[in-house]
This record gives C-alpha cells, sequence and structure tokens, in this order.
C-alpha cells in the first residue's frame, strides 16, 4: 500500500476589486483568465476546453439526475463562449466557474507533487492580479472558501480509486476520517455559523456549508461524501473520488498531510483493511461541532458507544494505517509513504498536546497564533472587523500584502516545496502522468492544439477537413517515460499523429 | 527521494523527550516572536478594516 495515487486540486478564488464590491464578478473572472492565458500566447479560440466527455448529473450510486431537475449551477458542461476556459502547458485547466476563475491543477501522482502544482496555481493567479493592476483599481484574488456573509467556494480534491471498491464502503469508512481530518487540515476562520452570526474562530473554511452525509450537489445542500461519477478516464476500470469539504490551504504541511492522509485512507479503503467501525454520530452535526472547537477538547461520539477526542479518531486512523503499511512494506515502503506518515506522526502529536506548537505546519492554527496576538496586544473581541480582515487578507495571493506569504517568507512557516519549484510548475506539467503529453502538446504545438480535456487533446492538422482527437483515458499514460521521445522527435502534429499511429495512441 | 529530504526533524529534537527548557524564556521568545509578526502584519493591514470586510462580498460557488 502506497500514498501514490492518481489525483489533483482544484480551486476556486475569491475575487474583488478593491473599492467596488459590486463589480461583476463573472466579467472580472473572465478577465483574470484571459489575461494569463495572454501572458502565456495561448488565445481564446485556441485550447479551448473540449467538453464532449463531460457529465456532471452521473451519480456513482448508479443513476443519473434528469437535467430538468438539475439546479443551473450543475450543469457545467454547458458551452458559453463568454466564458474563458483554457488549458495550461502545465496540463492544468483555467477557467470561470460559476463566479470565481478557477485553477484546477494537472494529474500528479504523489501528495508533495499535488502540493506543487497547487502552489503553481496560486501563483497563475497571483501573475494575473500583476498584469491587471497596471489598470487601476486592479482585481484582487484570495485562496479561501467564504466571505464570512454565507456563501462558500470550494477547493475539491480528486482521487482515482479502483471502480470495484463498493462505494458504499467508501461512505462508510471515510466519512468519519472527513469529520475530523479538519484538526490537521483546516485553514481556520474568523466566525461562526455561514454568515458568521456568531463572533468566535473555528477550525475549518467549509464545515458550517455542510448540510447532509452524502449526495450529488456541489453548491447546494453539500453532502460530506460527493457522489459525482465522472471519472474523466476508463469508466469501467476507475472512479473519480471528488472531495468538496476540504479548505483550501497554505501551510505546506497541511496540504501535504489533506492529499496524502486521504490518499492512504482510500488505499485501506479498497484493500478492505480497515477492521473496526469507525462511524461517528450524527456527522454533519458533528463536523460543525470539531471545527468550533479550538481546544480540540470536546468529545465526539463514536457508533460503538465511545466518546473521544477528535485527535484520538485522527490517532487511530493513523495508528492503523501506518501498521498496514508496515505489515504489507516493512521497510521497502517508498519515500512519498514515509514522508506523509511522518508529518502525520508530528502534527498529530503536537495537537494531542499544546495545539499551538502545530503553528508552523497548520493554517488553523498559525492563524490563531495571529489573531490571539492581536485579541491580547489590542484587547479585541471576536467581532472585532480588524480580525476578520487579517482572515481575508490571510489568503491574499500578493506575497507583499497576503498574510500567510508574510509568514511564510519570514521563516514563520514550513515550507516543502520552494518557491521556485512551484514557479517552475506553473509551465511544466507533471512527467508522470497524461498531463504531460496534454501539456506538451500544447507547448510543442500551439498553433495545432484546438482543444483539449481531462481525457483528449484536439487538434487541426494542416490540410484536413476534420478535426482529430486524440484519447486519454488512461491517467497514467501518456508520460513522458512512455511518449516522451516520440513527442520531442515529432517536428509537427502531423508527424506526431502518425508516430502516434504507430505506437497505437498515446497511451503506449 | 527528494521529497523525503524536505522534513527537517529540527522541531522535533525540542519535542517532549528532550530535557524541558525553562518555562520563562521560552514564553518570552514566544511573545517577542508574535510582537515581531504583528508589526509586520501592521505595515501591511488594510487600513480601514470595516469597509474591506464589508467590501469581500463573493457570490457562492461550488
Amino acid at each position: 500500500m502506497t500514498v501514490r495515487r492518481v489525483m489533483g486540486i482544484e480551486t476556486e478564488y475569491g475575487i474583488s476589486v478593491p473599492g467596488a464590491p459590486g463589480a461583476n464578478p463573472m466579467v472580472l473572472s473572465g478577465d483574470v483568465v484571459t489575461t494569463y492565458a495572454a501572458s502565456r500566447g495561448i488565445r481564446p479560440a485556441q485550447a479551448s476546453w473540449d467538453y464532449a466527455d463531460e457529465a456532471p448529473l452521473r451519480d456513482a450510486r448508479g443513476f443519473d439526475m434528469g437535467r430538468g431537475a438539475a439546479h443551473p449551477s450543475q450543469l457545467t458542461d454547458v458551452e458559453d463562449p463568454t466564458m474563458a476556459n483554457v488549458v495550461l502547458t502545465n496540463g492544468a485547466r483555467l477557467y470561470v466557474d460559476h463566479a470565481h476563475p478557477e485553477y484546477s491543477s494537472p494529474e500528479v501522482t504523489t501528495p508533495r507533487d499535488a502540493v506543487v502544482w497547487d502552489k503553481a496555481g496560486e501563483l497563475v493567479m497571483r501573475e494575473a492580479v500583476q498584469r491587471l493592476a497596471t489598470v487601476p483599481p486592479g482585481v484582487n484574488l484570495y485562496k479561501n472558501n467564504t466571505d464570512g456573509k454565507g456563501a462558500s467556494y470550494g477547493t475539491h480534491e480528486n482521487y482515482l480509486m479502483s471502480r470495484r471498491t463498493p462505494f458504499a464502503r467508501i461512505i462508510s469508512q471515510l466519512t468519519p476520517f472527513f469529520v475530523v481530518r479538519q484538526v490537521m487540515c483546516g485553514s481556520g476562520r474568523v466566525g461562526i455559523g455561514v454568515d458568521s452570526r456568531t463572533p468566535g474562530y473555528q477550525l475549518a473554511q467549509r464545515s458550517d456549508f455542510f448540510e447532509t452525509e452524502v449526495g450529488l450537489e456541489t453548491t447546494l445542500k453539500r453532502p460530506i461524501i460527493n457522489t459525482r461519477d465522472e471519472p474523466h478516464a476508463v469508466a469501467d476500470l476507475y472512479r473519480r473520488l471528488h472531495v468538496i469539504l476540504g479548505d483550501a490551504n497554505h501551510c505546506d504541511v497541511a496540504n501535504l498531510l489533506k492529499m496524502g492522509s486521504t490518499s492512504l485512507v482510500l488505499a485501506m479503503i479498497e484493500d478492505d483493511a480497515f477492521t473496526q467501525d469507525l462511524s461517528v454520530l450524527a456527522p454533519v452535526r458533528t463536523l460543525q461541532a470539531v471545527s468550533h472547537d479550538p481546544t480540540l477538547q470536546s468529545t465526539i461520539d463514536l457508533a460503538d458507544g465511545r466518546s473521544i477526542r477528535p485527535v484520538e479518531l485522527l490517532r487511530t486512523y493513523f495508528e492503523l494505517t501506518s501498521a498496514y503499511v508496515e505489515q504489507k512494506w516493512g521497510s521497502d515502503v517508498d519515500a512519498e509513504t514515509t514522508e506523509v506518515l511522518t508529518w502525520w506522526d508530528r502534527v498529530l502529536t503536537a495537537l494531542e498536546g499544546d495545539p499551538m506548537d502545530a503553528r508552523r505546519w497548520v493554517d488553523w492554527v498559525a492563524k490563531l497564533a495571529v489573531l490571539e496576538g492581536y485579541r491580547e496586544r489590542d484587547s479585541l473581541g471576536w467581532g472585532d472587523p480588524r480580525l476578520r480582515a487579517v482572515d481575508i487578507q490571510w489568503s491574499d495571493v500578493r506575497a507583499d500584502r497576503g498574510l500567510a506569504h508574510r509568514l511564510a517568507a519570514t521563516g514563520r512557516v514550513e515550507v516543502l516545496v520552494p518557491e521556485e519549484e512551484a514557479a517552475a510548475a506553473m509551465d511544466r506539467a507533471p512527467e508522470d502522468t497524461r498531463a504531460w503529453f496534454r501539456g506538451e502538446c500544447l507547448r510543442r504545438f500551439p498553433d495545432s492544439v484546438v482543444a483539449a480535456s481531462w481525457d483528449s487533446v484536439v487538434v487541426e492538422v494542416p490540410g484536413e477537413r476534420s478535426l482529430q482527437r486524440i484519447p486519454i483515458l488512461e491517467p497514467l499514460r501518456g508520460t513522458r517515460a512512455a511518449v516522451g521521445d516520440l513527442i520531442e522527435g515529432a517536428p509537427d502534429i502531423r508527424s506526431l499523429l502518425a508516430s502516434l499511429a504507430v505506437a497505437d495512441g498515446p497511451s503506449d | 527521494m527528494a521529497g523525503q529530504e524536505q522534513i527537517k526533524p529540527g522541531r522535533r529534537d525540542d519535542g517532549p523527550d528532550d530535557a524541558p527548557e525553562p518555562a520563562a524564556p521560552q514564553a518570552q521568545v514566544a511573545d517577542t516572536d508574535i510582537d515581531d509578526i504583528l508589526d509586520e502584519i501592521d505595515g501591511v493591514l488594510e487600513t480601514n478594516a470595516e469597509e474591506f470586510v464589508r467590501g469581500f462580498v463573493q457570490k457562492g460557488g461550488q
């Protein structure tokens, strides 16, 4: 068992114009996408999104939701020419989702790479902000998940899983983990309740916005386990688990743990290796209760009758997972898995004692340390606007204004991925997934690629009457090791197609 | 692997296994550090916090 699997992070950024709260966020988000695309020489008509295989209303439980029954916001596959939507040479998708610019990272295979290409996405947004700032008042972007006034927007994780794993088992064994995962991965939030009506501080940006345990929706009645079944891969073999309850992270350690611990728990579920029932009573209410207790001392009720602290349940998941890794691999465990287990243990140990000891690693703790400093120095109550301003500005993507970036720059936050590495990942795709084929096609043949998506690249060959659609349905093919020679040796798109045909597609 | 080398065991070494340091100096260091952080944040924090917070209005997303 390993932490490695195909995964990715997609983030919707908060957007605002200084001094103009009424500005149209859809138009602004379009400006963000087109400005960045132009900076990379991507024209709107080029490298747009290929929607042919999108089916957002398909449900993992086995039924399709009628389009008539769907809220308009669920209809993400309807092409709207006014909506900017491009693929970048790093294999990511940059587009306007509802009223936010969204960066969907390319597929990676390790939690650390997930952090690398997630940070690259924030640098993409930062560059757009810098370019837009040349025309005052510019546009500001925030890597957070709520405005504190009732609106929330997502940071979603995706994990490729085996189709053979029964979905009911995923629900029952993943839900308790998700109820408490926020203790080590939450980004912290000033205000309790979706509209912050109760002054206070809580662990997670998103927890108050969840209303149900299982469901298909992402914008209404948000569920702890999302059932969207849109694998973007060979559907008979794979499921893409779409996780919607996480927060956007600035702390690399928390981000690594979010992806890594979840991947390991999913591997346990795939192997049916959990030997005890860890079900939590009333998961939605408990999710919120856990978020509302930064002391971490309140207990939660388990279905087996025990009442334990959230960190104890996380410790149980850690012990079971690390024991299983040890049993299966012993000293042959891969370095990526060891890195995640080491941080998981270290962060839990800190949280079990004085949670403040995790301030270098966990966003909500880092943010709380600053807020408590203000409260003490200036005698501020939790309802004070200065504390809410700190909360929002924490996630400003600009290096000089974003408070999380200021803390990282002064060595107060553990940095696992240096900024130079993230900057390089703005233009380069991960080499060990099909993202490499997608990104490299765009990088080498920008004038020939008409559209692309997670599982296809559509190209125009000079002199041919119809477009050619190259399927990339296997996420672990189309890697540099597999097709690097073909792409690097092809002088033009026609040559590439010819050599792919001989090699039976980018798959091999 | 590169990722593995990123782990810095430094803080772990000040952990509970080691001899505890005197409480007062440690608290002082922490206080000084938070003061430095606040000074730095004071320099960049939006000057009109109330207006800034009121102006940060988002449409819902996913």
